[in-house]
């Protein structure tokens, strides 16, 4: 009997641990030791941290590694500010029909892959696009507006391509809030404020800091729409991973970066459950 | 000419031969190749004759390099990166095998380009790359707007301000430093001057920045750029401007004076290929005049096959003698081997004035 369990407990084990280990253990600790070797001459490597101080050494890495946070900082708020009257509105207003068909729209535009709907923002907001074309035809503008290729297009592309990711959390958790709590904060005088203040977000925030981590990852690795949407002075820091792994065949200095990435991230979702008082397990289960 | 098409047929007989002569064991060809060097005509015809079946995958001389290093040159059987991409790599990774010539019908190419290619490709005394498609980079403009723009740095002149669109890549790089009279690939072998030459280009870059309408990094969205006229003047292949030739007459190639940049794409063996009869099947198979003037037609290149431009349509080569008049051809400057190394005082640059306002 006691074998028996024993035999079901490591079989059980089994597909988790070689998961853990295979597709992210032996990978990372890989990328590590890449990332300490030091080219010294025609296939030729020694052991150093060199990598590690060139990143820290040079201006450009270092502005485009706190650009790429802040941006993605921006655009998790962004996206929780447009997300949450959204999932309040389908969690608690909308009934029957009307609520699976707006979840629906939320869930449409990811049907398609991310490459076509960042040609589809490319579409309508280049020069000769749409959104140009329709001000010049109200008579808002003289000439072609252009709106593409900036830093406000990476935005806009990170919030839309993000958005899913904000509101089912947040609906999951506000519909588990009960109406009679919040009918109840009305009977005792409260108002819609201090209500939201007081009761909704408060039992939105695991939903809210889910949400939040979620996207807030995704901006931060995203490839494709600062690539893409971005302009001539756009740099985004998976761009400079990319190229130092690609176009430079330097897999050193992009494994370096691909390891200040991680802790970058790790520390930012850790300060921000340290400062909103949350703890992981709270949030993911 | 009645003698040149009688040696073209023998060898093209002898090629046959040879391809036949072998044990007819069908292989797969895992080939990693550019866009149009393997149209679906040539891979059927190529599967109808030998029985090898061929898997393509499209890619970049970057990715190709990449690939292939990250696996230490398995994953494909033949790979077509730029002659220049080719010894480097091999010291610093041994990503490719030699290419055994005596398996290859040397009479079907045009004898300079495959001496050429040969020498650019040696490393140790082996031979790591036979030439297949070439062709040049230069300015894609349209000559209505932008008939001003005779060289790289014209494009930094303000007739053409805020509609001009080029490539962060090495292209550019030495583009402008051939431009600004200086000579990078002399330089080549010398990392203290090279640095100077690339500090000079990158000064001029973050100058000419403001004029940039955006770094184009794929060819569909440069084509874009270019056909809904956001802009007029761009750093690009000469195949791009006798596409967007053929929906707008105004836009063409222009060789630059300082000299359009010559490429010729390769032939190499990975280092874990596993099916060189295969390779070697397909190579011979493709440098037939006939089979590379169906290449020439997909890829809009021509290639090192001797005859084939007699196959190639009027109309792409009335488009390349308007490119290129005679003393533009002389002009040319082919890219010489990249010794390894330099990518990296190339990527600081390119990575500076990217980040530059």
């Amino acid at each position: 009997m006691q074998a028996a369990h024993r035999l079901g407990f490591v079989l059980l084990l089994t597909p988790l641990l070689l998961w853990l280990s295979l597709l992210i253990l032996i990978p990372h600790v890989d990328m590590f030791l890449v990332s300490l070797r030091e080219r010294v001459g025609v296939g030729e490597y020694a052991t150093s941290l060199a990598n590690y101080r060139s990143f820290i050494d040079e201006p450009l890495y270092l502005w485009t590694f706190a650009r790429t946070a802040v941006m993605s900082v921006m655009a998790t708020a962004l996206t929780l500010l447009i997300g949450f009257p959204v999932a309040y509105y389908i969690a608690k207003m909308a009934r029957g029909r009307v609520r699976s068909a707006l979840f629906l729209l939320c869930l449409v535009p990811f049907w398609v892959s991310e490459l076509v709907r960042t040609f589809g923002w490319m579409i309508l907001l280049r020069e000769t696009g749409l959104f140009s074309s329709l001000l010049q035809w109200a008579g808002l503008v003289d000439g072609p507006v252009e709106m593409l290729y900036n830093d406000v297009a990476i935005m806009v592309g990170l919030v839309y391509t993000s958005m899913l990711f904000m509101v089912v959390p947040l609906v999951t958790t506000l519909d588990s809030l009960d109406d009679s709590v919040i009918e109840a904060g009305y009977d005792l005088g409260g108002s819609g404020p201090s209500i939201l203040r007081e009761i909704v977000i408060p039992h939105a925030m695991p939903g809210i800091v889910s949400g939040s981590i979620v996207v807030f990852m995704l901006s931060l690795g995203n490839y494709l729409t600062p690539i893409m949407l971005g302009g001539k002075d756009s740099l985004w820091f998976t761009e400079l991973i990319y190229s130092q792994f690609i176009v430079r065949f330097n897999w050193e200095l992009g494994a370096a970066f691909g390891f200040m990435l991680l802790i970058l991230s790790s520390v930012i979702v850790w300060g921000t459950l340290r400062l909103t008082g949350q703890t992981l397990e709270k949030t993911m289960g | 000419m009645k003698t040149t098409s009688n040696q073209v047929t023998l060898a093209t007989a002898i090629a046959g031969l040879l391809a036949l002569s072998q044990p007819a064991a069908a292989e797969t060809l895992r080939l990693l190749t550019w866009g149009g060097y393997a149209p679906e005509n040539v891979v059927a015809k190529f599967e109808e004759e030998t029985g090898h079946s061929v898997e393509v995958t499209l890619s970049n001389n970057e990715e190709m390099i990449a690939k292939l290093r990250a696996t230490g040159g398995g994953g494909f059987d033949l790979a077509q990166p730029s002659q220049d991409r080719i010894a480097g790599p091999q010291a610093e990774f041994g990503i490719y095998k030699p290419i055994d010539l005596s398996k290859i019908d040397a009479s079907q190419f045009i004898p300079s380009m495959l001496e050429a290619t040969k020498a650019n490709t040696t490393v140790d005394g082996n031979v790591y790359g036979v030439p297949h498609v070439w062709g040049t980079s230069g300015l894609v403009l349209n000559t209505a707007e932008a008939g001003m723009v005779k060289d790289y740095t014209d494009l930094c002149a303000p007739e053409v301000a805020g509609k001009v669109s080029y490539r962060l890549r090495r292209p550019t790089l030495i583009g402008f430093a051939f431009s600004m009279g200086m000579d990078p690939f002399a330089a080549y072998g010398d990392e203290a001057a090279y640095t100077e030459i690339m500090e000079k280009v990158e000064a001029k870059l973050i100058e000419c920045k403001p004029n940039v309408k955006a770094y184009w990094s794929g060819g569909d969205e440069l084509m874009n750029l270019m056909r809904s006229g956001e802009a007029v003047a761009a750093m690009a292949w000469d195949t791009g401007g006798w596409k967007l030739n053929e929906d707008n007459a105004d836009v063409t190639f222009v060789a630059p004076t300082s000299g359009a940049l010559g490429w010729i794409d390769t032939f190499v063996l990975p280092a874990k290929g596993s099916a060189d009869d295969a390779a070697y099947d397909w190579i011979n198979f493709v440098m037939r005049p006939e089979v590379s003037a169906m290449i020439t037609e997909a890829a809009g290149n021509f290639t090192a096959s001797k005859g084939a431009d007699e196959f190639a349509s009027d109309e792409l080569k009335a488009k390349y003698q308007a490119s290129f008049p005679p003393e533009a051809v002389d002009n040319i400057k082919w890219y010489p081997p990249v010794p390894a190394g330099l990518e990296v005082i190339e990527g600081g640059v390119l990575d500076r004035v990217k980040a530059a306002n």
